[in-house]
């Protein structure tokens, strides 16, 4: 009887009641981000039809997919045999035939096992410029990387890459001297000249001097497929960064005349279709090379894309350098450091901050550019799909090679677009 | 003013030494030891590469003969890829020896764009298919009809030509690829598809229900399709050419891939010649006596390289009609080899 004894308050809090039935679980969920409104209810609805009209053709067609078959026509046939004269299905044995060649080209089958391990390589050579938790010793490695995958790719003597890396230790050597000099801008030049008096006049005969111990060499003729498109993209991502952080200061630079050289680069290649310096890169410097010298076409095209994307990279960083607050670089400069260190230390950390969305955003288009070069006559994998489909067994497909070629792309792409959100929620570039 | 100078003799300079190297194709190529053959990225049963990366195809297979005529052997050839856009320059560039990609024989090509083509190895002719629901028989009944046509072609020419001619008007679609104008003409988008009648029959049998599809009689254009060499080095412009003519000239003789090391022994002097037994016609323009032997035995002769590429049986199924030896009433007709 002691609930009678007190009968004004409660000594114990009710339990909580459940939310109705209405406001949680599924239903709940539905509610509040479905069918909040009646506007939302009938985008929803229209959402729903949409997807259902996608998928109602698509999934049949993938679900009828015949991985087994030589031909086109055999296909057709099995799916006919299987799920009725009017079904239709993907036809995924041509991605099973030519999958090699969709990866490799026409890269010697013997010697696949060297763009395999290359790519492999690539991501620990990337891993400790995008995971700053690994060991900084891991940035030795990726520093050497790009030498050896162009052995590793193209084969030949393994002393061309060193010798050509040897020119980097003498433009360091030449930076030492030049430092210290009193003017800022010897040490860079001097090490500029080192490093190119090395690769134009020492480093051909020393190679010539050296024993061809090597891989079997590969010509670029025999590139395509995927590992092309990935060697073009990956280079020219590596290369355009510091090129466009060098294109970027340089278009801020006192100096006139650098900043004119760097004004003058970036307008014109922004002015300019990729693909016409494609063709350039293809047809015309061929004309105007002295005869008989044979400028690897990959090559060609490794450096105009580079240089196409470092020009809109220096737009992006000249854009992050803009936004830094005058307090930065006058705050450096109170500190005493000098051109260099201050941009090494204060200002790029932040400015490239910035930017990393448009960073990658040049890289993501640069990537997906790669497939211009079907348009020169190299066979990347869009390329390589005008060849299949012209083979009799294959004549007439269409939507599963390009299908499988947008699937493979946008594994890449989205891959590169999910790292760069990683990259910035971690440095928080939103609240700076 | 200095500059221009400068400049002007800077490009004479240059434009001297690609002549100058054009003057010996044959020394270039054999220095380099194999041959560059512009090719079609993929056209069916003219060139198109396999799953292990090696070309097939009736353009291809003159390349391959041309390989074997000059180094004795027909692997070492290269092929380059070029799209319609890229192939002349290609060629004027030096990106490639010989261009072998279905190009048309016209007077600017030959005249304005400086190349040489050195014979007919295919006389096309443009046609159309249409599909049978449109109730059309005859070309000239399209009269206001959407065509699908290939863009920095001679088909586009002759279409507008055709039509012009017939006083009839069209509603032109451009497309870009084989690909894209096979989306578009069983979508609907155009009434009917032109392009060389060469690939038309090999169209027509990828297409779902091939049986709905008539290509129409009229052909509206000579298309002489053969491979072209730069101007200025004739004696590589002849090695092509009579490379060319050694397959046609061994279908005329009957020489095949299979007999032809019988026919070494052969009593007529026409053989006899043709394959080196006799005389030296090889060394003539810097080749070995057997040339024409090597050529013939990399792919067989022209008729066989037909039939094995787009002859009656192949996914292109063309009879030979104008490309048949003139014996036959053809066109394909080989000067004689003396």
């Amino acid at each position: 009887m002691a609930n009678q004894a007190m009968p004004f308050s409660r000594s114990e809090m009710l339990p909580p009641e459940p939310p109705p039935g209405s406001a949680v679980g599924v239903v709940g969920w539905l509610r509040a981000n479905l069918f909040s409104s009646i506007g939302n209810s009938i985008l929803t609805i229209l959402a729903l039809a949409l997807i259902w009209l996608v998928l109602s053709h698509v999934w049949p067609w993938l679900a009828h997919a015949v991985w087994n078959a030589d031909s086109y026509a055999q296909c057709r046939q099995i799916i006919a045999d299987t799920w009725g004269p009017d079904a239709g299905g993907a036809c995924l044995a041509v991605i099973r035939e030519r999958w090699k060649q969709f990866m490799f080209g026409f890269y010697p089958i013997e010697a696949y096992w060297r763009p395999t391990l290359a790519f492999i390589l690539m991501f620990v050579a990337l891993a400790p410029i995008l995971f700053s938790a690994l060991p900084r010793k891991m940035l030795w490695f990726s520093l050497i990387f790009p030498g050896l995958a162009y052995w590793l790719l193209w084969g030949g003597s393994i002393f061309v890459p060193i010798v050509i890396y040897a020119g980097f230790a003498a433009g360091w050597l030449g930076f030492h001297l030049g430092a210290r000099a009193s003017a800022a801008f010897v040490a860079p030049l001097l090490a500029a000249v080192f490093a190119l008096v090395w690769w134009f006049f020492i480093a051909s005969p020393l190679i010539n001097l050296l024993p061809d111990i090597g891989l079997m060499p590969v010509q670029s003729k025999q590139f395509g497929g995927f590992m092309l498109s990935v060697t073009i993209g990956v280079t020219g991502i590596a290369f355009s960064l510091p090129l466009g952080v060098l294109l970027a200061l340089g278009r801020r630079s006192d100096l006139v005349f650098v900043k004119a050289i760097c004004v003058g680069f970036i307008e014109f290649i922004r002015g300019v279709p990729l693909i016409a310096l494609l063709l350039v890169a293809s047809f015309l410097l061929n004309i105007f090379m002295p005869p008989g010298t044979n400028f690897d076409i990959i090559l060609r095209v490794i450096i105009m894309v580079t240089l196409f994307s470092a020009a809109y990279m220096a737009e992006v960083i000249r854009g992050g350098l803009a936004a830094l607050p005058r307090g930065q670089y006058e705050g450096a400069d109170a500190l005493g450091l000098n051109f260099w260190q201050a941009t090494r230390l204060v200002i790029m950390p932040q400015a490239l901050k910035i930017s990393i969305p448009g960073i990658v955003n040049t890289f993501i288009g640069l990537f997906k550019d790669t497939t211009l070069v079907a348009i020169i006559g190299l066979l990347d994998p869009i390329g390589l799909i005008t060849s299949i489909r012209a083979n009799a067994a294959w004549n007439g497909m269409v939507w599963e090679l390009y299908g499988f070629v947008a699937v493979l792309f946008f594994v890449c792409c989205f891959g590169m677009s999910k790292y760069s959100q990683y990259l910035e929620r971690k440095l928080r570039t939103d609240h700076r | 003013m200095r500059h221009s100078l400068i400049l002007g003799t800077t490009l004479a300079l240059t434009l001297g030494a690609v002549s100058a190297a054009s003057a010996a194709t044959l020394d270039e190529v054999k220095a380099r030891g194999t041959l560059k053959c512009g090719s079609n990225p993929g056209l069916a049963g003219f060139a198109a590469p396999d799953a292990n990366g090696v070309w097939h195809g009736f353009d291809v297979d003159v390349c391959y003969a041309l390989a074997a005529a000059i180094f004795g052997d027909p692997a070492k050839v290269e092929f380059t890829p070029l799209s319609g856009e890229t192939r002349f320059t290609a060629l004027a560039s030096g990106e490639v020896d010989v261009l072998v990609r279905n190009s048309t024989w016209t007077f600017s090509r030959d005249v304005d764009l400086k190349l040489d083509f050195v014979g007919v190895n295919y006389y096309d002719g443009q046609g159309f298919i249409v599909s049978k629901d449109l109730g059309v028989t005859s070309a000239k009944e399209l009269d206001g009809a959407t065509v699908c046509i290939q863009t920095g072609t001679t088909t586009e020419l002759n279409l507008a030509d055709f039509f012009k001619a017939n006083g009839m008007s069209y509603q032109p679609v451009p497309i870009q690829t084989e690909a894209e104008a096979r989306q578009q003409f069983l979508a609907g988008a155009c009434d009917s598809y032109t392009t060389d009648a060469s690939g038309l029959a090999a169209v027509r049998a990828t297409y779902p229900n091939p049986e709905n599809y008539i290509i129409l009689p009229e052909i509206i254009s000579k298309e002489p399709l053969g491979p072209a060499v730069r101007h200025g080095d004739n004696q590589w412009g002849d090695i092509v050419r009579w490379t060319f003519n050694a397959l046609v000239e061994a279908e005329e003789l009957g020489v095949t891939k299979d007999n032809l090391d019988e026919m070494k022994n052969s009593d007529n002097p026409e053989i006899r010649r043709l394959l080196g037994v006799e005389g030296n016609l090889g060394g003539m323009f810097g080749l070995s006596p057997d040339w024409a032997y090597n050529a013939i035995k990399a792919n067989g002769n022209y008729g066989e390289i037909f039939a094995a590429t787009i002859g009656e049986g192949t996914p292109s199924n063309l009879a030979r009609g104008l490309n048949a030896q003139w014996k036959d009433g053809g066109l394909m007709y080989s000067p004689p080899f003396r």
